[in-house]
């Protein structure tokens, strides 16, 4: 079993494990909506392997980013996309 | 430093591919998205170990000598003289690489359909799922419905019921008749029955329904449930998971954007695995589905052959049969039309840019259709909805722009433009 690492999700700190992504991290943190859609929906990960666009977040300030490709690293600070949470 | 080889694509046909090459002396590059290479189906899991193939295909990788280019997307290709040029972007930083020969290993996607309510949260692909638990998602305790086609269900189910999740049915589209014709073809593949067989028997208490398919997901700003059909009656399931893809589509940007001949949704290639673009070799899913078994046999080819040398014949017998097999495959889970008729007027059919379906018309191109409500004209550039609308609406893909990947305008800028005129004006209709 590996470790833990902290990150920041929209300002909170948030434990998890060694090798997880964002998107799982978030996902299993229930958060359930990483970003709002250009209607306004609440939507989250799809496809799990960066081809939907869907999970993309905010990762320490650069946006856009797919949650779904990222390990988590210590320190990271990521925040859902318009408003979504 | 000019490379011999850049091979795009990190999964099985890639490594093999690169692996090939390298160890025969060339200078290797590969380029690949995940973190790890592996591509997909031997993804490395947090919690779990790589099957025994994975591990040594990648062992043979590091001691062959190829260079990795981790956590890297590729934007954009093209051809100077007699070399090509790859221009890379790795978590916001661009890279050009030149090189004799490609190899483009680019894997497959899942095929999603739309249907109401596709776009609430918790609404995953198959693969998608079983992606997400490899990358660390907890499933546990879940109540799960899988609804789509293709072999991937059954070893899905299997995977999420080991991780405590309670499958509640799965539900194959494809009729009975067919699946059990081709789960009789297997028998002639003794180590793949005995792996349906304990994956079977890890969650016999789950229902696997055939000439079933999903009718719509409820839920308000996440999924509640889920209705299926055998097409006389239906049922609904209270659920906190669907699990929706309906096979697997070759991933062809790259080899579209570099003027690659491609026919009927893959890379056309000659016994050499060379697409129609000479220097430009593709293997694995893109030129076909077939499997990781096929893929590894083509990368073996492919990565000889993109360095001149000439693949023993034992290769391209095995290339065959698994081919054979591949093909018994896309007969037994040809998609029912029912399934192209899910979505009403109010359903999502480009996710990216929120187009319903009821704001498209028949009567147009897939052109028009951008040009009219930015259908397929976000982030995901048409990989969600270009194939159903393939098959629902007779739209063929669209031309491949730069970038095919969003990149950072840093990555661009110093690029030559690659893009053709804008649109074409004498396309009938266009006013």
């Amino acid at each position: 079993m590996s470790g833990t690492i902290e990150i920041a999700v929209n300002g909170r700190s948030l434990r998890v494990e060694q090798g997880t992504t964002l998107a799982s991290a978030l996902l299993n943190a229930g958060v359930g909506a990483f970003r709002r859609s250009a209607s306004g929906e609440t939507r989250a990960p799809l496809c799990g392997m960066g081809i939907c666009y869907e999970c993309r977040v905010t990762v320490d300030g650069v946006a856009h980013q797919r949650a779904c490709m990222i390990v988590a690293e210590a320190g990271m600070r990521v925040d859902t996309q318009g408003g979504a949470s | 430093m000019v490379r011999d080889l850049v091979v795009i694509g990190g999964g099985p046909a890639g490594m093999t591919a690169g692996s090939a090459a390298a160890e025969s002396g060339a200078r290797v590059l590969m380029i690949d998205e995940g973190v790890a290479p592996g591509g997909q189906i031997w993804r490395p899991g947090v919690h779990s170990s790589k099957p025994r193939a994975a591990r040594r295909a990648i062992a043979r990788l590091e001691t062959s000598g190829v260079e990795v280019l981790r956590s890297t997307s590729v934007v954009d290709a093209w051809r100077e003289g007699d070399r090509f040029m790859v221009a890379s972007e790795t978590r916001g930083i661009g890279r050009e690489i030149e090189t004799s020969a490609l190899v483009l290993a680019t894997g497959a996607r899942e095929r999603f359909l739309p249907f109401p309510g596709w776009t609430l949260p918790n609404v995953f692909g198959v693969g998608g799922a079983q992606a997400l638990l490899k990358s660390g998602t907890s499933f546990r305790g879940k109540r799960v419905v899988i609804a789509g086609s293709g072999p991937l269900l059954l070893p899905v189910a299997a995977s999420l019921a080991r991780a405590s999740a309670k499958i509640l049915i799965v539900a194959e589209q494809s009729p009975t008749a067919n699946v059990v014709r081709f789960a009789a073809s297997l028998v002639r593949r003794p180590l793949t029955i005995a792996q349906a067989v304990s994956l079977r028997a890890s969650f016999l208490s789950t229902p696997y329904a055939t000439g079933t398919w999903i009718v719509a997901a409820q839920g308000d700003t996440t999924l509640r449930s889920v209705t299926l059909t055998d097409g006389r009656s239906t049922r609904t399931f209270a659920c906190d998971v669907l699990c929706a893809a309906f096979g697997l589509v070759p991933n062809t940007e790259l080899a579209r954007l570099m003027g690659c001949a491609v026919e009927h949704g893959a890379v056309v290639v000659d016994g050499r695995q060379s697409t129609s673009v000479p220097g430009v070799y593709s293997c694995g899913e893109p030129t076909g589905i077939g499997g990781v078994d096929l893929a590894v046999v083509e990368g073996e080819i492919a990565g000889l052959a993109a360095i001149g040398r000439q693949a023993p014949n034992v290769l391209l017998s095995r290339r065959e049969r698994h081919r054979r097999a591949a093909a018994q495959l896309d007969r037994a889970f040809a998609l029912r039309p029912e399934l192209f008729a899910l979505a009403d007027d109010d359903t999502m059919v480009c996710r990216c840019e929120d187009v319903r379906w009821g704001a498209l018309d028949r009567r147009w191109t897939s052109r028009q259709a951008k040009l009219y409500t930015r259908l397929g004209m976000g982030p995901c550039q048409g990989r969600v909805c270009g194939a159903p609308l393939e098959c629902l609406m007779n739209w063929p893909a669209d031309s491949v722009r730069v970038p095919t990947q969003p990149a950072r305008c840093r990555t661009l800028v110093s690029r030559p433009s690659a893009d053709p005129l804008p649109m074409n004006l004498s396309e009938p209709g266009v006013r």
